[in-house]
């Protein structure tokens, strides 16, 4: 849900600054078209960030990248399989505030090319077959809803019929409040599947990418063997905003972020660059299924052969 | 003093009129008490509150959830049961003033009670953070819970909380984490679980504890991912247009159960929990009743598995697929008659045996 509270910045007085700077600053289309993106400050080539993976050469700052994406930076382009979830019905409160939430939907699904917040897949890291999921933080703000649970509980299932790990990658604002209860439900749900997962004494492994914040973070987020976090991103239950209005004092620098989360409250395993992620993924698999990776295998085999080649000589 | 809410000046006029006419000599030119004039004012106000209550709008309805007078945990906690033996601390850090926990008697029967408290006058509400509990509160929850567990004793949990509390420490102490924990806590038990929703269940901070088999809500208390205040002003942008949002927002017990999200609900006095605490109690504590009995016959798999059951089912009806199947199917089953179908004209042979038949049938009864 704070995915939302961010937007509260868009109320009244943002509004007011907002016309003010209207002048200067390029709308959302005009962003989205041109060939630059503001980073540390400066007009960024954005050529040269997506042959680094969206991440600043710069300053390392880690622009948001979505679940095809990433699959597709990880795997290969066609090294994947995606698992498809039945559909639920999506508007049973047939909502509307400033604009119908299904015209909301619909345009979710035609900017992110989703059905539902969620992608997940079948793929293989470090030659280990895995099921994962990971969130698209620009359909509806990564909020889950009916759609996404049930993707979680297919993706779960499948892994739990492959007896495979399960890698969740989140980066969402929490449950959607346009199906308010029936969104609320899903942190439940979620959750029956991981317990049931584990049970299957199966590998669950979260990567926090930015923002991860509210119900998502306080359900199958939280839950996890091991939990890793990308560079800078915001790891929070509640919205900036709200615990600063809490707090007398000034937060503390870094506060809310996967760092913060690593080194203060102990809540993440580790923190890596977009890069390194995939690669420490991979090793601790292996170490964990006590799999050696592709290439060591070959070397294994051919030590044995040598071993029985001098036996038998 | 009463505290009324702003649709009640009604009754706040009329009730403040049989206060002076049951006290007759602090008045001018009135000796006795007029019997006849109470009793005729008594029935105005009965009359008026009914038809107030019996119409009153969602955010009317939050309103009265979070009246100030309404009977808290607290209240339920010392009249419903025997024995109760408050217990404290997460044995990690702290203790949570804004849940009670403990374990008593109802009925002679052992359960543990939870109940998130939010205070009933200043003093006490600041002592209780208003209900909004901090890690330690819930895992000093979850570790009773699965003392409960262990020596197989019914939990039942009373909600009033407007979520779970967004302080530096509680951010630092990993909140996230404890409400997860303690849905996972309360999605392994293999005992019977009942959330009760006395006022507020304010999202994560409510569904970490009402996590249960049966969840029942009071008749006038709300349940909802976010406070109408808080989606009127991210959604409307505009903090006043709370009656939009709480209409939207299907967050009345009514609606509730229509949703299937929740199993029952308690009726309450008319004007509100608060107005007939002996009646509100007496069906609170029937409600309790009726649901241990409804388990009593239950292995801890059968009640671990309904109470999964019951979560997984939530949101696949209407039209979507009538009951899981199996339990613990996480995978949603396929409606029969479609697989059916499917499985039917999967096969060729089929199809051409029932186009052949459909034939043989037109030309029956053409010849007929
Ligand atoms: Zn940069």
């Amino acid at each position: 849900m704070n995915w939302i509270l961010k937007k509260i910045s868009n109320s009244k007085f943002g509004n007011n600054i907002n016309k003010f700077i209207a002048k200067k600053f390029p709308s959302k289309l005009e962003q989205a078209n041109s060939k630059y993106i503001s980073c540390h400050g400066m007009p960024t080539d954005k050529e040269s960030l997506k042959k680094n993976n969206m991440v600043c050469p710069e300053c390392n700052f880690h622009h948001y990248i979505s679940p095809t994406s990433r699959y597709n930076m990880w795997f290969g382009q066609n090294n994947w399989l995606e698992i498809k979830s039945a559909e639920p019905p999506s508007d049973p409160y047939r909502w509307e505030d400033t604009k119908k939430y299904i015209d909301r939907l619909k345009d979710a699904k035609k900017t992110t090319g989703q059905a539902n917040a969620i992608l997940s897949c079948e793929a293989r890291i470090n030659n280990i077959d895995v099921v994962m999921s990971a969130v698209d933080f620009k359909f509806i703000g990564g909020s889950i809803s009916m759609a996404e649970g049930e993707n979680v509980l297919t993706a779960v299932q499948k892994a739990i019929d492959k007896n495979v790990p399960y890698i969740f990658v989140s980066a969402s604002g929490g449950m959607r409040m346009m199906t308010n209860i029936l969104s609320l439900m899903q942190m439940t749900r979620m959750t029956i599947a991981i317990n049931e997962l584990k049970a299957a004494g199966l590998f669950f492994g979260v990567v926090v990418t930015s923002p991860t914040t509210g119900g998502t973070a306080a359900s199958i987020v939280s839950l996890s063997d091991i939990c890793v976090g990308e560079s800078g991103a915001t790891y929070a239950f509640a919205g900036r905003r709200i615990v600063q209005a809490q707090t007398p004092s000034e937060l503390p620098e870094n506060f809310q972020t996967v760092e913060y989360a690593r080194n203060k409250s102990g809540q993440i395993d580790l923190v890596l660059d977009r890069k390194d992620i995939y690669p420490t993924l991979g090793k601790i698999l292996s170490i964990l299924l006590k799999k050696n990776s592709a290439i060591k295998t070959v070397e294994n085999e051919t030590t044995e052969n040598n071993k029985t080649l001098t036996e038998a000589s | 003093m009463k505290n009324y809410l702003n649709f009640e000046s009604d009754i706040k006029n009329l009730e403040v009129e049989i206060e002076k006419l049951k006290d007759p000599y602090n008045q001018d030119g009135l000796s006795e008490i007029d019997t006849k004039k109470i009793s005729q004012s008594q029935e105005e106000i009965d009359r008026k509150l009914k038809e107030i209550y019996s119409n009153l709008d969602p955010w009317q309805i939050t309103l009265v959830a979070r009246h100030e007078d309404r009977p808290k945990a607290k209240f339920f906690i010392d009249n419903l049961f025997d024995d109760f033996i408050p217990l404290s601390g997460d044995r990690f850090y702290g203790e949570d003033e804004a849940v009670l926990t403990g374990f008593a008697k109802f009925n002679e029967k052992s359960v543990l009670v939870i109940g998130q408290e939010k205070g009933d006058n200043l003093e006490t509400r600041i002592e209780r953070n208003f209900g909004m509990m901090r890690p330690e509160g819930y895992r000093k929850t979850i570790r009773l819970m699965k003392l409960a567990n262990k020596f197989n004793i019914p939990i039942i949990s009373f909600i009033d909380t407007p979520g779970a509390y967004p302080g530096v420490g509680a951010e630092e102490r990993g909140q996230a984490e404890a409400i997860a924990k303690s849905i996972e806590c309360c999605m392994s038990l293999s005992v019977p679980t009942f959330a009760i929703v006395i006022g507020e269940g304010g999202s994560g901070g409510a569904i970490a504890l009402a996590s249960s088999n049966k969840v029942i809500m009071l008749e006038n208390s709300i349940y909802s991912v976010i406070s109408p205040e808080g989606c009127a002003t991210i959604l409307w942008r505009d903090s006043k247009r709370t009656l939009d949002a709480a209409k939207a927002m299907k967050l009345s017990s009514k609606d509730l159960l229509e949703l299937k999200v929740i199993d029952e609900i308690i009726p309450e006095p008319v004007g509100g929990a608060h107005r007939d605490r002996d009646l509100i109690l007496k069906n609170v504590r029937n409600s309790i009743e009726r649901n241990l009995d409804e388990f009593l016959s239950m292995s801890g798999e059968e009640v671990l598995n309904h109470r999964k059951d019951k979560f997984l089912t939530i949101g696949r009806s209407k039209g979507f697929v009538n009951q899981s199947d199996s339990l613990n199917a996480l995978s949603i089953k396929k409606n029969n008659i479609n697989t059916f179908l499917q499985n039917f004209f999967r096969s060729k042979i089929n199809l051409r045996i029932s186009i052949g038949v459909i034939i043989l049938l037109g030309c029956l009864i053409f010849f007929l």
